[in-house]
């Protein structure tokens, strides 16, 4: 006669501290690609992007950084990443070979709406790899987001978490 | 089935005695369609009658006799020919001979041993009927009638609650917990998430029930997993010290209770699975087996002894001196 009505009560919680609460969250990674810019000269020539991170997570030496990086960066990364862990890497947005062919009517691959295409993609793609709890293990990921050159000689390893927090 | 192409010389029909009285259970057929079937559980009777009427009376009907059995059989889809009868009963109605006539024969299996609950799932059918065969020299004239059976266990003595911390280190640590282990068919899981660490961006969190069917023994086993419900009971992002209550009601919900090794040919399972899904759509999960038990009705008798408390509470304004009595009643019960 008692199992009736079902008892549904929620069960007992701790009280949440409110530093906790209204504190700012632990989770907070901002990742942002910006300001290319064009050097060298002639047939040389190649885009830098600025990669700008901010955050919180204790796995990251740097809570603030900035570096520049190319194209052919974001693949090493991306290879090293596949190579390595066993992170489902995303695709990078395109090589983009023909633009690099000659007689073109536009700028090639220094066309300002390619740019920002391209731009917007590795943004997509660096926010995508740096949130994944494996990719944020791997040394090369640290390297590329906080490491003022990128060592294409480096020895592979993985990151444990460097300060508490 | 007669291969002249007269269509059948006779009609059989089952009838069961307790046709009037005896519920029926709405049970899932192959092609998911569901059917009303009469409900049976292990160790009742099952008796009735059986009706063969001759479709042209005068026309006399050779045959080399009449039974009925009860059988229940498992059938493994991959291997349709082989059933796997494990109850098997025959009750001879008539020795070799002629019907001249319409005829009924009564039937009784007394007490019968029903074992198993009545299972129709992705790879394996489990199923009870009664068939009546007119044994004749070129084709046997037959008829089936299927029945459902429900096994009932009670309240068990011993249901824990499922309390586990699990997570992915420095980035995710939960606590989850479920008030039982062991769910009736109409049973609520309240249970809630306690959240310990987040670094990483979640979006909402929801709680699956997967069904796990086992089929096959040894190196062919096959688990097929179907998921029956997806439930949300998080949308946002948690912080530290956060709780989520859970509170899932099992009765709207497809399920039979959790079966272990029937006859050796297949398991039903049932498992919880907690999924968590951050903004890049990564899914985290945690699967937990629950045990799902069927309980059996609510006696009539207390049911509407129910019925008639909770009216009179409502009319009791009319009366104040019957409604005052009557709440002394309530706090007794």
């Amino acid at each position: 006669m008692a199992d009736a009505i079902a008892d549904t009560r929620r069960l007992y919680t701790k009280p949440q501290n409110l530093n906790d609460a209204y504190g700012p969250p632990s989770n907070f990674l901002e990742i942002d690609v910006s300001n290319p810019e064009t050097v060298g000269v002639g047939r040389g020539r190649y885009t830098t992007y600025e990669v700008r991170l901010k955050t919180n997570l204790p796995i990251f030496k740097l809570k603030e950084s900035s570096v520049r990086r190319r194209y052919s960066d974001f693949e090493w990364l991306r290879a090293e990443l596949e190579r390595e862990s066993k992170v489902v890497v995303p695709p990078l947005p395109g090589k983009a070979l023909f633009r690099q062919l000659p007689f073109r009517g536009d700028d090639g691959i220094f066309d300002d709406s390619f740019i920002e295409e391209r731009r917007q993609g590795l943004e997509q793609f660096l926010n995508k790899v740096a949130g994944h709890p494996l990719a944020q293990n791997e040394r090369c990921l640290h390297m590329f987001l906080q490491d003022e050159i990128v060592d294409k000689n480096y020895t592979p390893s993985k990151i444990r978490q460097c300060c508490l927090g | 089935m007669n291969f002249f192409g007269f269509g059948q010389t006779a009609e059989i029909d089952i009838v069961l005695n307790d046709a009037e009285t005896r519920k029926k259970a709405e049970h899932n057929g192959e092609d998911g369609r569901k059917e009303k079937y009469f409900r049976f559980y292990d160790g009742e009777t099952v008796s009735g009658k059986v009706n063969v009427t001759l479709k042209y009376p005068g026309k006399r009907l050779e045959h080399n006799g009449i039974k009925v059995e009860f059988v229940g059989q498992i059938e493994l889809y991959y291997d349709r020919g082989n059933h796997h009868e494990f109850v098997s009963l025959v009750k001879d109605l008539a020795r070799p001979g002629e019907l001249t006539q319409s005829q009924t024969f009564d039937f009784e299996f007394t007490h019968v041993e029903k074992p198993y609950e009545s299972y129709t799932g992705q790879n394996v059918k489990l199923r009870y009927f009664l068939k009546v065969t007119i044994s004749r020299k070129l084709s046997d004239i037959t008829k089936e009638l299927d029945i459902v059976v429900h096994t009932l266990s009670t309240y068990p003595d011993l249901n824990s609650s499922i309390k586990m911390e699990v997570g992915i280190e420095d980035c995710l640590h939960i606590e989850f917990e479920y008030n039982k282990s062991k769910y009736h068919l109409k049973d609520v899981i309240v249970g809630k998430i306690y959240f310990l660490l987040v670094r990483i961006k979640i979006r909402h969190m929801e709680i699956d029930i997967i069904r796990r069917e086992t089929t096959g023994t040894g190196p062919s086993v096959y688990n097929e997993n179907d998921t029956i419900a997806k439930y949300e009971i998080m949308d946002g992002a948690p912080v530290r010290g956060e709780s989520i209550p859970i509170r899932l009601f099992l009765a709207s919900y497809e399920l039979t209770p959790t079966m272990k090794d029937v006859n050796k040919k297949f398991s039903v399972r049932y498992f919880l699975n907690l999924v968590l899904i951050d903004e890049e759509d990564r899914r985290y999960f945690k699967q937990q087996e629950i045990i799902l038990w069927r309980k059996g009705d609510i006696v009539k008798k207390s049911m509407s002894h129910q019925a008639i408390m909770a009216a009179q509470r409502f009319e009791g304004s009319s009366n104040p001196e019957k409604s005052h009595s009557q709440s002394a009643e309530d706090g007794k019960s």
